[in-house]
């Protein structure tokens, strides 16, 4: 469904930030995507989504080429395409419904956003999202009143709004505790479950990712040193991905720490 | 190992000071004594008639003494009438200046604008900022005669170059990340300029224009001066006829209403945060 055909992006200051990346996803899948600071995941997912112009190579979606689009057309195929962020990026002097209704603008008139008046279908859909996420009491909140936690949540419903078929997340849980960001990723995976959705997850925990993906890539110095089942994860890969340290305690070891988890 | 070690014993007890700014030595003690033998030059070359203070001092302490009885009445008509176009003027200009002053802000910033809307919007705000209100009111009297129409049009060409490079400075330093989020839910550019760009600048956008507010009334009362209407020209007349009493009384008014404008902004930037 989504495939990266030698995606190339070389920032102004002349850092090669991805050499020829190419990775192709299908319908429904999770991936999550580490390697160390500094490798090219970020900018991996934002050249998905143009909010970076990658500098070669193609994005598909389907059957259309991002990478061709212009401003218009982009702006169509970014609804299709959520994003969760690091820091949660909620606007925050906005309320909680007004971050989650933000994830319609795509698909509503400048004025109608303007006078804040959504049409009621997607109110409701709203609601029933806050719902989910367990936060429906905190709609008339600031978001910046809320807990990370609670700020993760909104950025999810945000992203789910928009009624995408890939969701770009961008390391969801960096700034939040293990039981927040076990939580996080598991309603995020449930989510993806649920509406069929694929899903590109940067993340810098293994363990975490490991307990809730499908398929690990570990990208290095913006190439692609790992491609394959979060099992395959061995102390030589992940020395490949980061270097020498000891990985012992930071992998999975065997299916009893899976089932303690989960 | 030991080569570190021998260089960490050679320092430890030895005390420690900031490095200076200037690093030559020579430099920086230049640059000290020729900055106090300039200082004392020019406090030198500023003439000071004494005998001529000694006779001003009469005349300042009448002024002064006129503030404990301010004469409201007497011309209390030409001083309603100073004030309420003053309040016109400073309130239209406000309005209207900041009006114009959003979008050439939403220009000037150079990390929502194109090269080309950025340089012009630049241009515009630093022509407005290079030609003081007196020289703009001077001019645009010329223009357009006496009266209030000048002041207005002097003040909102002042707002212009004052707020739009304030606002531009503030979305430049706003927070990437939440315009970015609204970006990537496929808003176009004005809902993403309300819904990412706006509420992080608003509580600035209002506090900027409190002051601005103010900030016109003040001048108001000084483009008087040259006939561009307002209290000030009433203030300029009370001058000239020496009417200190009177003066006094304008004085007072201006004070009182810029101390008013200050609580009422402070009151306004404590609700909007």
């Amino acid at each position: 469904m989504l495939r990266l055909d030698k995606l190339v992006k070389t920032y102004r200051t002349g850092d090669q930030a991805l050499k020829s990346v190419e990775i192709e996803v299908p319908i429904g899948q999770v991936v999550a995507l580490i390697g160390p600071s500094g490798a090219g995941k970020s900018t991996l997912i934002r050249c998905i989504n143009r909010l970076v112009e990658p500098s070669g190579g193609k994005v598909w979606l389907d059957d259309v080429e991002l990478t061709a689009l212009s401003s218009g057309a982009l702006r169509r195929a970014r609804r299709r395409m959520g994003m969760i962020f690091q820091e949660y990026a909620l606007v925050e002097r906005l309320t909680v419904m007004e971050n989650v209704l933000s994830g319609r603008l795509g698909y509503v008139g400048f004025w109608r956003s303007l006078l804040r008046r959504f049409p009621q279908k997607d109110v409701d859909e709203a609601f029933r999202l806050l719902d989910r996420v367990g936060l429906l009491a905190m709609a008339d909140k600031r978001a910046d009143e809320l807990s990370g936690g609670q700020r993760q949540r909104v950025g999810i419903a945000r992203a789910l709004i928009q009624n995408p078929a890939l969701l770009l997340v961008d390391e969801p849980t960096a700034s939040l505790d293990p039981k927040t960001s076990r939580q996080i990723m598991r309603l995020i995976c449930e989510l993806c479950a649920e509406r069929g959705l694929a899903a590109i997850i940067n993340i810098h925990d293994v363990a975490l990712a490991q307990m809730f993906v499908q398929r690990v890539i570990g990208l290095k110095a913006g190439e692609i040193a790992f491609d394959g089942p979060p099992d395959a994860l061995t102390p030589e890969v992940l020395t490949r991905i980061y270097g020498e340290e000891d990985w012992q305690a930071t992998i999975k070891t065997d299916e009893t720490a899976e089932e303690a988890v989960a | 190992m030991s080569g570190v070690s021998t260089e960490l014993e050679t320092l430890l007890g030895t005390r420690w000071k900031k490095p200076p700014l200037i690093k030559l030595s020579w430099l920086r003690w230049l640059l000290i004594l020729g900055g106090a033998v300039y200082l004392v030059l020019a406090i030198a070359s500023v003439e000071v008639n004494w005998s001529r203070v000694y006779e001003g001092l009469d005349r300042g302490g009448a002024f002064i003494m006129s503030f404990t009885r301010p004469d409201f009445l007497s011309r209390g008509g030409d001083i309603w009438n100073g004030l309420v176009e003053s309040v016109v003027i400073t309130v239209a200009a406000s309005v209207v200046g900041i009006l114009i002053s959003i979008p050439i802000g939403l220009g000037a910033a150079r990390n929502i604008a194109p090269l080309p809307v950025y340089l012009v919007c630049r241009a515009i705000v630093a022509v407005s900022r290079a030609l003081q209100e007196i020289i703009v009111a001077i001019l645009l009297v010329a223009i357009f005669g006496f009266g209030p129409l000048a002041g207005f049009l002097t003040l909102s060409f002042a707002t212009i170059g004052f707020l739009s490079k304030l606002l531009a400075e503030d979305i430049e330093a706003m927070d990437r990340v939440q315009a970015e989020a609204i970006r990537a839910t496929g808003a176009r550019w004005t809902q993403w300029i309300n819904y990412g760009v706006q509420p992080q600048v608003m509580p600035r956008l209002i506090g900027l224009s409190m002051y601005r507010l103010d900030i016109n009334f003040r001048e108001s009362a000084i483009l008087g001066l040259v006939g561009a209407g307002g209290i000030g020209a009433t203030l300029n007349t009370a001058f000239d006829r020496y009417e200190f009493d009177t003066a006094a009384a304008i004085l007072l008014v201006i004070i009182g209403i810029v101390m008013a404008l200050e609580y009422l902004s402070g009151v306004i930037r404590a609700r909007v945060r």
